[in-house]
């Protein structure tokens, strides 16, 4: 039909297209600026960050090679270990509540109802928009003396007094709980309702008329066909909550008495502001040994598919 | 009637109050966010006010934001930034991902997992050694140390996206068109890439947001005023020591929101299905 027009747009460049012929060579040619960029600022990068690590590098000197020296001092930093407990409890009940939360709004947006559309757009703004930016409302509505959080509550009479949001220890680590969970639902929930939408009807009314109902229904029908969605999705949510920055950054910048201070906002910390390159490089690479269990589980998740 | 009123109560109680309270969680902030913005001082910092209202509204905040700091340059930073990075991610991406998805050859399959690999790397594993890397590059300082560090996170991200798609392409067309004579890289700008559009799209438009909200290597790269981007610029710039401007601050937080929430609201639906897609393929 149209293959005349394309001949006629074509001239014969005989040199160009036995080039092109080979296939391999197209490839190579295709995936090659792309393969650049990725060497040259992610491979380079890493191998640098590893010999920067393993030197006693500050701002403005080069440094000297002290092999191991920065990773041993920092394990028996009470800092930094404190440090990898934050990170541990951050991570761990950030990704858990995300995945409650997740599944049951996934459960919930998988009903009709008017304006859905509307709804499920409007619920995926937390996730859109710039976080640094939420998390400067989140820090005023954390506010010591005017925390709109805490007018609404001691209004309708749930609190008797202010709650210190980001001024105890134990009120900062959950309060960047709160904001990193808020940021993260939308996530669990599209996805996890991409997965809902791909069950096929029959097997709920198959189990129907076997008896099953509501939560019996969910628990040994939709949980185990969900199974590989939610495991991509809470690997994801955990090597980037594992690695956040931003939240804590904004909101308490580690403190209040390290409370929570994370990986990353520490490297930060001791890198950047500090000058102390060589140790803060080696801070970042605590985050590489969870990067390469996530990387490992879901190869070996996406392999069985 | 008695069957159809439990149902319809049920209904409330199992759907529409969890859905309201998950709406009010996900978006108070915003609220708050917008009517902070519209409030003049006096009002804003009124504890006896009505404070979930605003009494009278102002554009004083904006306008001291537009008067008194560098808002506008922000925002074309960001624009710039955003626009420019997308657009390459995106052409190197669909090269990367049509190569992946249709071509045999040798490596092919290890390059697609160092892909999936990279995308996974959280930037704040390498921002300390890619500092010194755009430093010797002489770009320290500049926009073009993000223009050319964002790639290394949207490159990978565009490629795994469009393999996906270039994938549900059936092959028999561009199989046709190229017995017709047309050579690969013409059976694939005229025949997968128009069919790929939806995909293209979605990944175009979610690296531009995820520029435009990119945090850490603006803040460890980039330390003069005018070239900072808007994630960074608004709590860097507009938090003066100990003085929090609240007022300022949520004014210039929302006109950071906006253009991705507008970008966003547009393209709703491809949005929704790549997004779907991208978290099936995952």
């Amino acid at each position: 039909m149209r293959s005349v027009g394309w001949r006629e747009r074509l001239p014969a460049r005989p040199w160009l297209n036995r080039f092109i012929k080979h296939e391999a060579l197209t490839g190579y040619t295709l995936i090659s600026p792309g393969l650049f960029f990725m060497l040259l600022l992610l491979a380079y990068p890493f191998l640098l960050a590893v010999s920067i690590s393993l030197s006693d590098r500050v701002l403005g000197e080069p440094g000297k090679f002290i092999w191991i020296g920065n990773f041993t001092k920092l394990l028996q930093d009470t800092f930094f270990l404190q440090t990898v407990r934050n990170s541990f409890i951050y991570t761990i009940s950030t990704v858990s509540l995300k995945l409650l939360l997740g599944l049951i709004l996934a459960v919930l947006l998988n009903h009709e109802f008017p304006y859905r559309n509307l709804v499920r757009g409007a619920l995926l703004l937390p996730w859109i928009v710039p976080t640094s930016l939420s998390v400067l409302t989140w820090l005023w509505m954390f506010d010591s003396l005017f925390s709109i959080i805490n007018y609404v509550l001691l209004g309708l009479g749930l609190i008797s007094k202010k709650i210190p949001w980001l001024g105890n220890p134990f009120w900062a680590m959950v309060s960047v709980i709160i904001v990193n969970t808020w940021r993260g639902v939308p996530f669990f929930a599209v996805s996890i309702l991409a997965g809902l939408m791909t069950i096929p009807r029959e097997l709920y009314e198959a189990s129907e008329v076997d008896g099953a109902r509501g939560f019996r229904k969910f628990w040994h029908i939709t949980l185990p066909l969900l199974q590989p969605v939610i495991a991509v999705v809470v690997l994801f949510s955990t090597i980037w909550t594992f690695a956040d920055f931003q939240i804590v950054y904004i909101l308490t910048h580690g403190g209040p008495l390290n409370a929570t201070q994370i990986f990353a906002t520490m490297a930060y910390d001791v890198a950047l502001v500090a000058g102390r390159i060589g140790e803060g490089s080696a801070i970042s690479l605590f985050l590489f040994p969870a990067l390469l269990v996530v990387i490992i589980l879901m190869l070996r998740y996406l392999r069985r598919d | 009637m008695r069957r159809k009123h439990i149902r319809k109560i049920k209904r409330i109680l199992g759907l529409y109050i969890p859905l309201s309270a998950f709406l009010f969680f996900a978006l108070f902030p915003f609220y708050w966010m917008l009517i902070s913005s519209f409030k003049a001082n006096p009002e804003l910092y009124n504890l006896q006010a009505k404070r979930l209202l605003v009494k009278e509204p102002t554009l004083e905040q904006f306008k001291e934001l537009f008067d008194k700091t560098a808002i506008l340059r922000w925002l074309w930073n960001s624009f710039f930034v955003s626009f420019l990075t997308s657009l390459i991610s995106l052409a190197l991406g669909i090269m990367a991902g049509y190569a992946l998805a249709r071509l045999k050859f040798p490596g092919a399959q290890t390059f697609g997992l160092a892909t999936f690999i990279t995308y996974l790397v959280p930037t704040t594993l390498l921002f300390i050694p890619l500092a010194s890397v755009v430093r010797s590059f002489g770009l320290s300082n500049t926009l073009w140390s993000l223009v050319v560090t964002y790639p290394t996170f949207l490159i990978p991200f565009c490629t795994w996206m469009l393999i996906a798609y270039f994938k549900s392409i059936p092959k028999d067309m561009e199989e046709c068109a190229m017995i017709d004579g047309c050579n690969r890289i013409g059976a694939m700008v005229r025949i997968v890439l128009p069919m790929a559009i939806p995909g293209i799209v979605f990944s175009g438009m979610f690296s531009f947001t995820l520029s435009w909200n990119e945090f850490v290597y603006a803040l460890t790269f980039i330390s003069d005023t005018t070239h900072k981007t808007m994630s960074v610029a608004v709590p860097t710039e507009l938090i003066r020591g100990d003085a929090y401007f609240w007022g300022e601050l949520m004014a210039a937080s929302l006109l950071g929101s906006v253009p991705v929430a507008l970008l966003y609201s547009f393209f709703m639906d491809y949005f929704v299905s790549g997004l779907t897609a991208g978290a099936l393929k995952g």
